[in-house]
């Protein structure tokens, strides 16, 4: 839906603003705001992204294309939701093997049924 | 790495090494404010510490060559495809008083997920990657030291690839980005779910890393027609990335709202832009501000850009600014040139330092339209919020419409940018974290399983890259010819050849910018200036501004082309300039013999200042070295000058020809010449000349033994006219 034209109609629609000081007014600014971002903060903390994988997957020191690969086949595989680093961390304490070793395990292709 | 002044930038000293470079420091540094600072004549209020080399104001030739600088940061934005080329122009623009250096990045990368490597060239700007962000900040590093003063580098954490660009941001010390993920949706049309979710990641890392955010607001501006209209939404704009960010634990102080005044003249931008600016401080109070200029209305005169610039900066200094960003003149026409840069630079550091004080002799009235139209807007905006919420929340308000609608809020025209909530760029990319999601790295926003425990989440496997930065995998090329030793194969032989040619903004590029009146109507006009830039050897020549003067008397025209011309330094005629003779050793001289000079402004010419510079003790001039100087002052004529020589048995005359209509300035030197010849005397004379279209070359061809011109000093004159006195014996 697509918003209609609408003539400019403020001096009716301030009527309940006029009253308030400058300060009123300032606190209600910043409360609208605060509801309108609440829903997307908490969409944020509780979702992920192939980028920020593939960003924790850098600072866990890959090189973009390790990372880009990586995230790919996590991806296809629907094993995302974990977290490419976490998936990978714990590969690398299971089998003993060091952080990039568990990466290049994975790009290799092994491992992946034990994720 | 150190640089010299007189030697040209090393660029492959900065390339050298380059997978072992590491930021010297990170997060984003202000000028240091001097309260009552004393520089040349005048206390200054509004000045930071002043820089180790710079290039100052022109006319900071008159006042002991003072360079003061602003408290505020100055922007400048370069952006040339060639990061190899960008880097001269960054530091010729930290030398005119930039420290805010910002990377524009090549068209598309916003749609690229991941990260580019190597250094591809770019359009419109370059490819973000992490050896060109390590080789620029390697320059930086060495040109802030040149400086004196710390730069400020930064970019953009927008696209696809946000958190992945804030990762490599961090790690390599860039020191700013923008990063607001309404302009990935709006102008992007990245996913809008896709775009809050990464935003929150990069918003978390470029908080520890202490980078500065600029918001994307401003950009409502440049699409909206009308964009006085937007101001309502652009509150909105920045109060939703502001509080967005401020949710994720961003400080207010890393937060700089970037605003730009909406209008240029002919509007009457004072009353639109000043109340916006006021209400958009005031709501906005504990945050920064970056002022743009303006860039919606500017085409191709520079002229008129500029002057939008000066009072685009007076709101800035009426209101507040941390940063001023700058604009270059001829951004409207073509990429920007490396001297546009410099330009725009200059006209924020002359308006800022011409406007220093200001706020302490004027303030803005509390009443009266100023108060009453801050107080319209913000309402206009609180109103704006509400049908968001009507709506249904922020992704309904952008799936109906809602911004950059060219009404002026709560009019609507029904022409608002439409976003589908699951369409776009990136769409369905967006994953429910598990129950056991981890992340084991530091900067990690949101859940995450590894974040429970009181160290670092990193501590199991020996630290993440932000706190172990050895552990980052540093890729040099993957491309092996779209890469910046290819590139500069041919600007380092040409080096070696001594070759230069002309150049705009890529090394070799040979483009030249002609200026041409010609008196005809406009369309003959243009193209008898494109023929006469044609038959000046220039190829491609394209019509880059075109003024009407009058439609049938004629118009003035800008041509850019190519001239195909490399020289040769080593067949160059050089001048050989004589060192100047010092002080002491000019007065050494000249005390004990007793030496007259009569001096005068010459002709039909009551220009008196240029000559009292020369000779007068209070400016510094040649009185000091004991010269007894017979000033006759102004429209003397040349055989008086003479008549007084001879009187006073003087050793030299020195005239000043300001006007120089009918070359009348030549005619007196010529003049002055051929009657001390006819009297016997010349060889007896030092016969100097001074003026504004004065140049040694051309007194010595009219006769006289030496000429100077703008920006002479009393040393000059006196070092000369001791070695000329000195050979005539």
């Amino acid at each position: 839906m697509r918003c209609a034209e609408r003539p400019d109609d403020f001096e009716k629609r301030r009527e309940k603003l006029q009253n308030m000081s400058d300060e009123e007014l300032h606190h209600h600014f910043w409360q609208l705001v605060e509801k309108i971002v609440e829903p997307l903060i908490d969409e944020a903390r509780t979702h992920t992204t192939p980028s920020i994988e593939r960003s924790i997957l850098l600072r866990m020191g890959f090189s973009s294309n390790e990372a880009n690969a990586l995230v790919e086949k996590m991806q296809a595989k629907n094993l995302l939701g974990h977290g490419a680093g976490r998936l990978v961390l714990e590969l690398a304490k299971t089998k003993q093997l060091s952080i990039r070793a568990a990466g290049a395990a994975l790009l290799s292709g092994q491992y992946w049924e034990e994720l | 790495m150190k640089l010299s002044s007189d030697k040209k930038l090393d660029l492959q000293e900065i390339l050298k090494n380059l997978e072992k470079y590491q930021p010297r420091r990170k997060g984003w540094t202000w000028r240091k404010k001097v309260e009552n600072n004393k520089i040349g004549p005048f206390v200054y209020q509004d000045t930071s510490e002043s820089l180790t080399h710079s290039v100052p104001l022109p006319a900071a030739a008159y006042f002991d060559n003072i360079d003061p600088q602003s408290d505020v940061v100055i922007t400048t934005e370069i952006a040339s495809g060639r990061f190899e080329d960008d880097l001269r122009r960054m530091r010729m623009a930290a030398w005119h008083g930039a420290d805010h250096i910002m990377v524009i990045r090549t068209t598309g990368q916003s749609h690229i997920d991941g990260l580019i490597e190597g250094t591809p060239e770019g359009i419109g700007g370059i490819p973000i990657t992490r050896k060109q962000i390590r080789a620029t900040r390697k320059a930086l590093d060495a040109i802030e030291d040149e400086v004196g003063r710390p730069i400020n580098f930064h970019s953009y954490v927008s696209g696809v690839a946000g958190p992945e660009i804030a990762v490599l941001f961090a790690e390599e010390g860039v020191n700013g980005a923008h990063q607001d993920p309404q302009y990935n949706v709006l102008y992007r049309n990245i996913n809008m779910h896709r775009s809050f979710v990464d935003a929150a990641e990069a918003k978390k890392i470029m908080t520890d890393a202490t980078i500065l955010q600029l918001d994307g607001a401003h950009n409502a501006n440049a699409t909206a027609k009308q964009a006085w209209k937007v101001t309502p939404e652009l509150f909105v704009q920045h109060a939703i990335n502001t509080a967005y960010s401020n949710a994720i634990g961003m400080p207010n102080d890393l937060i700089a709202l970037s605003t730009v005044p909406p209008t240029a003249p002919p509007a009457p931008k004072m009353q639109y832009d000043l109340p916006y600016a006021v209400a958009l401080r005031e709501l906005f109070a504990d945050y920064k501000f970056r002022a743009q200029q303006n860039t919606r209305y500017m085409e191709s005169d520079t002229m008129e850009t500029t002057v939008t610039h000066v009072l685009d900066t007076l709101i800035s200094c009426m209101t507040s600014a941390d940063i001023q960003s700058t604009i270059t003149p001829d951004e409207g026409r073509n990429i920007p040139w490396h001297y546009n840069n410099v330009a725009g630079v200059n006209t924020a550091r002359q308006t800022l330092m011409g406007l220093d004080g200001l706020m302490e002799q004027v303030e803005l009235k509390q009443d009266g339209p100023l108060r009453e139209n801050v107080r319209e807007l913000k309402e206009r905006a609180v109103l704006f919020l509400e049908e968001i919420l009507n709506e249904g929340g922020y992704f309904t308000a952008v799936k109906n419409g809602q911004f950059v609608d060219q009404g002026y809020f709560p009019e609507r025209k029904g022409d608002g940018i439409v976003r589908d909530p699951q369409g776009g760029d990136g769409a369905d990319t967006v994953i429910p974290r598990e129950a056991n999601y981890g992340a084991p790295v530091c900067s990690h926003f949101g859940n995450n399983s590894y974040a429970q425990s009181s160290t670092k989440p990193c501590n199991d496997y020996g630290g993440c890259t932000l706190c172990a930065p050895s552990k980052i995998q540093y890729i040099d090329e993957l491309d092996t010819q779209d890469n910046v030793e290819k590139r500069l194969q041919q600007p380092f032989a040409d080096s070696a050849a001594g070759l230069i040619r002309p150049e705009v903004e890529k090394h070799g590029d040979s483009i030249v910018c002609v200026t041409l009146f010609v008196p005809e109507s406009p369309n003959v006009a243009e193209a008898a200036a494109l023929e006469m830039a044609r038959q000046m050897s220039l190829k491609n020549c394209e019509v880059i501004s075109r003024r009407v003067m009058h439609p049938a008397e004629g118009s003035v025209f800008e041509i850019k082309g190519m001239l195909d011309v490399a020289v040769d330094i080593g067949k160059l005629q050089i001048p050989v300039k004589d060192e100047l003779l010092s002080d002491a050793a000019i007065e050494a001289w000249v005390r004990p013999r007793d030496i007259h000079i009569v001096a005068a402004t010459v002709g039909e010419d009551e220009h008196s200042v240029g000559l009292h510079e020369i000779l007068d003790i209070k400016h510094g001039g040649i009185e000091k070295y004991g010269f007894h100087c017979h000033d006759l002052g102004t429209s003397v004529a040349i055989e008086r000058l003479l008549d007084i020589a001879e009187e006073t048995g003087a050793r030299a005359i020195l005239i000043s020809t300001i006007v120089t209509h009918g070359n009348v300035h030549k005619q007196h030197m010529l003049h002055l010449h051929e009657s001390a010849r006819q009297r016997g005397i010349r060889e007896k004379l030092a016969l100097v000349a001074g003026g504004a279209q004065v140049t040694d070359e051309l007194a010595r061809q009219c006769g006289m033994d030496g000429g100077f011109g703008h920006g002479t000093m009393g040393r000059d004159v006196g070092s000369f006219l001791v070695r000329t006195l000195r050979e005539q014996g």
